[in-house]
């Protein structure tokens, strides 16, 4: 199986920031892709969707559980058999992510909501 | 109360529309008025997805919508109305004369439109519709966040 690649979905620079952050960390380059909303209607969305995702399989990283990064990235989804979803991304869950990619997309999806769920958490005072 | 705000907005539902419309308007009910998600439960769960439990979302085609526009406009809460492209809009006007604005809140590049706007791309028929509708007495606006300033229609037709 090919490794998944990942594609980061969200408004202005939090894509960016958030695949800067996962290379500084791990030191892993070329996993993740950020695509950015700015400045784009449904159609050029999915077009640099399209260009980020190339030749599947992959997971998208949306930000929000709603909106057009969304809208997007579930249309596209929905005419590609090896693409799964996921939103709400945080830097844990890349950070799962970027090890564990020898599986398929929608075991990946549901591995990453485990592993970003965990993350989320009030710490003692 | 009455709907508060007729947008044009090629993203329908999305960020600007629920969280920097709705959070300061209060918004407890969206209008979705387009022919395509309209017949399509699958789009409508997508759009629905991205709106909080306590705002209600309601999906009509614009024929729908015209007869519904004076039940909307009374209602004791207050909405926000949502149409994807600027025939929409002028559809609608036709349809439902009570209609009297509409803000353009995000019409995107595509081939044939230039920019008028950071967050608004027209070809020249479609400005020259926005200001067919002003001239009918729409007032027409661009204004993607409600802390911009809102632009008349003769500043970017």
């Amino acid at each position: 199986m090919s490794e998944l690649r990942g594609v980061i979905v969200s408004h202005a620079a939090v894509a960016q920031a958030l695949v800067a952050a996962v290379k500084a960390i791990t030191g892993i380059d070329g996993a993740l892709t950020p695509v950015s909303n700015e400045g784009c209607g449904t159609e050029a969305l999915a077009e640099r969707l399209s260009q980020a995702v190339g030749q599947g399989p992959a997971v998208l990283f949306v930000d929000l559980p709603g909106g057009s990064c969304l809208t997007s990235s579930a249309r596209y989804a929905k005419q590609h058999a090896d693409i799964a979803v996921v939103t709400g991304v945080n830097l844990a869950m890349l950070l799962d992510f970027v090890f564990h990619r020898d599986i398929p997309p929608a075991e990946a999806a549901r591995r990453a909501v485990d592993a970003g769920g965990k993350a989320i958490r009030v710490t003692a005072a | 109360m009455t709907l508060a705000l007729y947008r044009i907005d090629d993203r329908l539902i999305h960020g600007q529309v629920v969280v920097g419309w709705g959070q300061p308007l209060d918004v407890s009910f969206i209008v979705l008025v387009d022919d395509e998600v309209s017949s399509s439960d699958w789009e409508q769960d997508l759009y629905r997805m991205g709106v909080p439990p306590h705002i209600e979302v309601i999906f009509a085609s614009v024929e729908q919508a015209a007869q519904q526009m004076s039940a909307w406009e009374s209602d004791a809460r207050v909405g926000i109305l949502l149409v994807g492209d600027i025939d929409t809009a002028v559809a609608l006007t036709e349809r439902a004369p009570q209609v009297r604005r509409f803000n353009v809140g995000g019409v995107h590049h595509r081939t044939g439109r230039r920019e008028r706007l950071r967050f608004v791309y027209l070809t020249d028929d479609e400005a020259a519709k926005l200001r067919q509708l002003a001239a009918r007495g729409v007032e027409v606006t661009a204004q993607d966040v409600p802390t911009a300033r809102a632009v008349p229609v003769g500043e970017f037709t």
